[in-house]
Order: C-alpha cells, then sequence, then structure tokens
C-alpha cells in the first residue's frame, strides 16, 4: 500500500510551539461566559474561568494580513499535509486546577503524532496536537489533546 | 440542608439522566462567540460565502461552542456537589443557525469507593441526530 506520509513530514512528529503565556481575565471570563449562554453566576460575574475558556485564551491573534481570505490564521505548528479537507476531530480535556482572574497561564503544543488510514471513500491523515497549559509556578492546570481528520 | 443533600454522592446512581437544555443560538451569539476567540472564519458570519462558496445551507454553528455546551450541561448538574475533571467530545456533523439543539446526558458509571462517575453526554439536532458526542468524568465531593 502506498503511503502519503514521506519520511519528511513525519520529521514533524514532536515539533513544538513557542510557549505562550497570557493573563486570565475577569472582563475576558464575563465575555466568554455570555457569549457561550454560561448560566452559572461565578462565571458570568468573571469571579472563575468555566471550563474551555482557554480555547479563547490561548486562540492564536494574528494581524489581518496573517488571514487567509476565508478569515482563518494558518497554524504554523502544523506542515503541509498532501490532504486538506479537515473533518470532524476530537479533543479530550483534563482540568487539573480551577482558572481565576489575575492568574497567569502558559500555553505550549506540541505535534505528538502522524499517521494514516485507509477509509472506504480512500485514505485519510490524522494528526493529534497537545497543548500543556501550566501555571507560574509550573504546575499543571489544563491539559488538551486534540485529533484532527484530513481527507 | 439536609444530610442526603450533603452526601448526593450516594444518590447518584447508572442510568441518571442530567436535565436537557435546549439551545437555538442566533447570528449575534455565534458573532459574539468568535470575537471572543478571534475567530474570523467566514463561515460563522458571512451567510452569502457560507452558502456560496462553501456550499453549506448556512452559517456554521461553532465546534467548540458545542464542545463548551456538553461542559455545562455537566457542571449544572453537578452544582457544588462535584467537579468536572476531564471531557472527550468530537464534532460529528455540522449544524447551522436556525437549527433548534438539544444537550443532555446520563451517568453511566458510579465509583463510590472514589466518588468518580462517567456520564456520557450528547448534542443532538432536531431530526435525533447525535452531532456531538462526548464523556465527562466527574468527582463527587466527600
Amino acid at each position: 500500500m502506498t503511503t502519503l506520509l514521506s519520511d519528511q513530514l513525519l520529521a514533524n512528529i514532536g515539533r513544538q510551539s513557542a510557549p505562550q503565556r497570557e493573563l486570565v481575565t475577569r472582563r475576558d471570563i464575563r465575555k466568554y461566559a455570555i457569549a457561550t449562554g454560561n448560566r452559572q453566576r461565578r462565571y458570568l460575574d468573571g469571579d472563575q474561568a468555566p471550563p474551555m475558556f482557554h480555547v479563547a485564551l490561548f486562540w492564536d491573534v494574528v494581524e489581518l494580513e496573517e488571514l487567509t481570505p476565508d478569515g482563518v490564521s494558518i497554524d504554523k505548528l502544523l506542515p503541509k499535509f498532501p490532504l486538506e479537507r479537515a473533518m470532524a476531530g476530537g479533543l479530550k480535556i483534563d482540568y487539573l486546577q480551577p482558572v481565576y482572574p489575575g492568574d497567569w497561564l502558559t500555553a505550549t503544543r506540541t505535534l505528538t503524532n502522524i499517521y494514516e488510514k485507509h477509509g472506504r471513500s480512500g485514505p485519510l491523515i490524522f494528526y493529534e496536537l497537545d497543548m500543556q497549559i501550566v501555571n507560574d509556578a509550573g504546575e499543571p492546570v489544563i491539559r488538551e489533546q486534540t485529533t484532527r481528520i484530513l481527507r | 440542608m439536609s444530610l442526603t443533600e450533603r452526601q448526593p454522592r450516594a444518590n447518584v446512581q447508572v442510568g441518571d439522566e442530567l436535565p436537557g437544555r435546549e439551545l437555538k443560538p442566533d447570528n449575534v451569539q455565534l458573532f459574539l462567540y468568535n470575537a471572543v476567540l478571534w475567530n474570523a472564519h467566514r463561515i460563522h458570519f458571512d451567510h452569502p460565502y457560507a452558502t456560496g462558496v462553501e456550499g453549506y445551507p448556512g452559517l456554521v454553528i461553532a465546534g467548540p461552542m458545542l464542545g463548551d455546551w456538553l461542559n455545562q450541561c455537566v457542571e449544572e448538574w453537578l452544582g457544588d456537589a462535584g467537579r468536572l475533571v476531564s471531557i472527550e467530545y468530537s464534532n460529528r456533523a455540522a449544524s447551522y443557525i436556525g437549527e433548534t439543539l438539544r444537550s443532555g446526558g446520563k451517568v453511566t458509571a458510579v465509583d463510590a469507593a472514589s466518588g468518580e462517575l462517567r456520564i456520557e453526554l450528547f448534542i443532538m439536532n432536531e431530526a435525533g441526530e447525535v452531532i456531538t458526542p462526548g464523556v465527562a468524568t466527574a468527582v463527587m465531593s466527600a
């Protein structure tokens, strides 16, 4: 069976992003809680960050010219894959410590795996990303593992 | 507070259902969500682009927002009686502004010794298809 995955492509496994350090603010928590339709007072008031607030906190803030015409920012951690149509993916999030306004959190992302499967409609490429989020004491706060599928 | 309320662990059983919630996000909510993320993907706000260029039937509801609703489903049910420790989900099918979705879940395992619960979760569309299945682990307070 031929493979879409060259050695050069597979050499990207283990590639890591520069750590990104961000400040959790009450205002950003409130915006996130309101936009997601959260109904719990401690989140709506910004006293604590709800689950998945880290998705907003660590979304890439890119400049206008870095966006593609369809408004997407290119993930620089990823190599160019021979398949490009994104299919459903999944993720797993471990919540290890609560997050409060005033916390500084640092996220580091790693491309942990690239592999191929052959589905009924043709080849599929899977890749896995691991995001580790720690506080300023270096303690783990959140871990997120994402699997994405390309066809 | 009664004794039973302070010991919710004893009350949670396999098969217990989490309260369902009807979700009908509109353009304003989807806009605010993506603004909070700094997500400019046109499929979420540019109707002519989403339908004409990408061929979607409407504006696409953001996948991670569906994931967030699974987290909310667990936390609203748990209240102060426990803590959400992990969640897994996948976005299996797209959904669009105008659709009415429903979140819900069910307890599928209870470990009385550790207080750990396994909860299966879903976001379902009007056709009854599970578009975002998930599994959460929670720990009840001692």
